[in-house]
């Protein structure tokens, strides 16, 4: 009979090697959106308080933050447009904006294709007449049925985006005099 | 001292003692087994969600990119949950009367956040970083499968170590040209260990600290 509970004792040893417990896994380490019940709301990061600012999210009231110049909106960006921001505006303009204005600005994305309102196409003489603050301005703020995107694009993605809106409104109305010498050869 | 065993249970204890090693084998084997399963580590297992969302819908369906929700993918650790005002940037106009979306326009009237679910749950003990991976050319594709055509999230690895591990002992088997990173389609050439060893040096992977402890666990 002894030899019995052992091979009981045994088995049971290995069943809890087995079953090992699991303390570790989910200890008191807090990630990201993780709840917790230590707050009332079950939330383990606190509301933020009013007026709060996160580091390098400084609303100053300058041509930066605001897209104004003493009070209206300025044609001008608050720093120097080079290639590398263009290619960055271009990469932020396909991921945020296309689903609704289009690859080329025109409005068409798909989902004003699934019943969207269809904005007003950046190819227009009034849009082409509005300053670059302007566009910089409703991506902070929002504008009628469009949202706001000053959560998800950051400053001065928004200011590469307003460049690249700009490069494709001169692309939609370039001439063949506009073109470089190298592309001028390849038209037929 | 009496002897515990009369001689004629010599037999019988010997055939026990194999039978319960053989047990305790099996045991060990299916406990094994189920380690490295689904129900262990969820691996294929669609996880029920709040709002029934659907990343086929979304991302095949309209091209809406990785980026537009999971925001901070590209640079920080934690790759980003859309709050509810990403949904309602389209779902103030799409589908407005729908109950399925319910939840989500109640979380944006009374600011109360939706509680997704997690699909993917590393141990505390472990430290994962995404931003150091996708920009030395680690595909989403690599780690979390098709979720392109996911109609629910479910995870396609197991997160174990050994998972990590195999990738960090040869990163030149999974690595690509940062562009491509959130391609779907892509086709890794034929030649890809050469290729990845090349790509390896160009983003300068140091290989050789990366099965520390120290990187992982910290
Ligand atoms: C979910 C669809 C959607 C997305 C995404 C979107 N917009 Fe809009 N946008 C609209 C709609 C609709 C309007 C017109 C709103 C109205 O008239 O009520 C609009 C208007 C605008 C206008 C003003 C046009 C005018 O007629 O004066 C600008 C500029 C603009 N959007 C820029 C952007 C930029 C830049 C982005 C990317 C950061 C973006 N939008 C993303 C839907 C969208
Ligand atoms: C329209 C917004 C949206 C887009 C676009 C989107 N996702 Fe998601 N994603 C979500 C939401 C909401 C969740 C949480 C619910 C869930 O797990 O399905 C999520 C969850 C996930 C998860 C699981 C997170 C966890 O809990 O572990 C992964 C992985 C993921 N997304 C990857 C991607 C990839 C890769 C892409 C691009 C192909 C993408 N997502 C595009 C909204 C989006
Ligand atoms: C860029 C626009 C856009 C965003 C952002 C977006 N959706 Fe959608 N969603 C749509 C469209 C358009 C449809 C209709 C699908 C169709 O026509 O194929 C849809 C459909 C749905 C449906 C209906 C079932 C289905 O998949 O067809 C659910 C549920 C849903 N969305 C949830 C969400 C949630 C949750 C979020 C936020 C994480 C979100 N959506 C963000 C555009 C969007
Ligand atoms: C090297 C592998 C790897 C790559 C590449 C990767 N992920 Fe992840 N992802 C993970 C792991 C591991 C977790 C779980 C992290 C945790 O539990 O702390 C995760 C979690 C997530 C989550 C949940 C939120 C979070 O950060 O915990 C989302 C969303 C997500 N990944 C999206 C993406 C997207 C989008 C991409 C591509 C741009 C991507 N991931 C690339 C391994 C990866
Ligand atoms: C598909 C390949 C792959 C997988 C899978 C993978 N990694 Fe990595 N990991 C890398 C590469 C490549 C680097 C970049 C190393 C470098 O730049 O020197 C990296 C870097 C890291 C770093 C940062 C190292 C540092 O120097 O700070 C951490 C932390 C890390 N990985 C954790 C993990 C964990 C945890 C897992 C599993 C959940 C995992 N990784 C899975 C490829 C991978
Ligand atoms: C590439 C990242 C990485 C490295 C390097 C790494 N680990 Fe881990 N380790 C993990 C992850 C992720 C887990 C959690 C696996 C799980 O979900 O159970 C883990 C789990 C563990 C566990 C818990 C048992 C288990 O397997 O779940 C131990 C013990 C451990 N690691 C020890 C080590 C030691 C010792 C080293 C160095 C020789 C090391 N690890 C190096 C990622 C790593």
């Amino acid at each position: 009979m002894r030899s019995a509970i052992r091979h009981i004792g045994a088995l049971s040893v290995a069943a809890l090697l087995l079953t090992s417990c699991n303390d570790m896994y989910d200890g008191a380490r807090i990630k990201p959106l993780e709840r917790s019940n230590f707050f009332a709301d079950g939330s383990s990061s606190r509301p933020l308080p009013e007026g709060t600012v996160a580091r390098g999210h400084a609303v100053n009231n300058d041509l930066l933050s605001t897209g104004k110049l003493d009070g209206t909106l300025a044609d001008a960006f608050p720093f120097a447009i080079t290639d590398s921001v263009i290619a960055r505006g271009q990469d932020r303009y396909t991921t945020f904006c296309t689903p609704c204005h289009g690859r080329l600005g025109d409005g068409n994305g798909m989902i004003v294709q699934r019943g969207f309102p269809r904005p007003n196409s950046f190819h227009t003489d009034s849009l082409r007449a509005r300053p670059a603050g302007y566009f910089f301005d409703v991506m902070t703020n929002g504008f009628g049925r469009m949202y706001s995107y000053a959560a998800s694009v950051p400053v001065h993605d928004r200011w590469a985006i307003v460049a690249y809106i700009r490069a494709l409104q001169l692309s939609q109305r370039a001439t063949v005099t506009m073109l470089p010498d190298n592309d001028k050869k390849q038209l037929p | 001292m009496a002897q515990i065993f009369h001689p004629s249970m010599r037999v019988v204890s010997r055939a026990s003692i194999l039978a319960s090693l053989i047990v305790i084998g099996f045991i060990g084997w299916v406990g094994w087994d189920w380690y490295r399963s689904g129900y262990f580590t969820g691996v294929n297992v669609p996880v029920e969600q709040p709002v029934p969302f659907s990343h086929e819908h979304h991302v095949n369906g309209l091209g809406i990119s990785c980026g537009y929700c999971h925001t901070s993918v590209e640079k920080a650790a934690f790759a980003g949950i859309p709050p509810t005002h990403t949904c309602m940037t389209c779902h103030s106009q799409i589908w407005t009367g729908a109950p399925m979306l319910e939840p989500v326009r109640a979380s944006y009237r009374t600011q109360k956040p939706l509680e997704w679910v997690r699909v993917h749950d590393l141990p505390d003990f472990a430290y994962f970083n995404h931003s150091i991976h996708v920009n030395k050319g680690m595909a989403c594709q690599v780690c979390h499968g098709d979720v392109n055509i996911m109609p629910l999230t479910w995870k396609s690895s197991t997160l174990q170590m050994a998972w990590c591990l195999d990738c960090h002992r040869a990163p030149e088997k999974y690595i690509r040209p940062v562009e491509e990173i959130y391609n779907f389609d892509y086709k890794p050439p034929a030649d890809q260990i050469a290729f990845g060893k090349e790509l390896v040096k160009k983003y300068n992977v140091q290989v050789k600290q990366l099965t520390d402890c120290s990187i992982c666990h910290r």
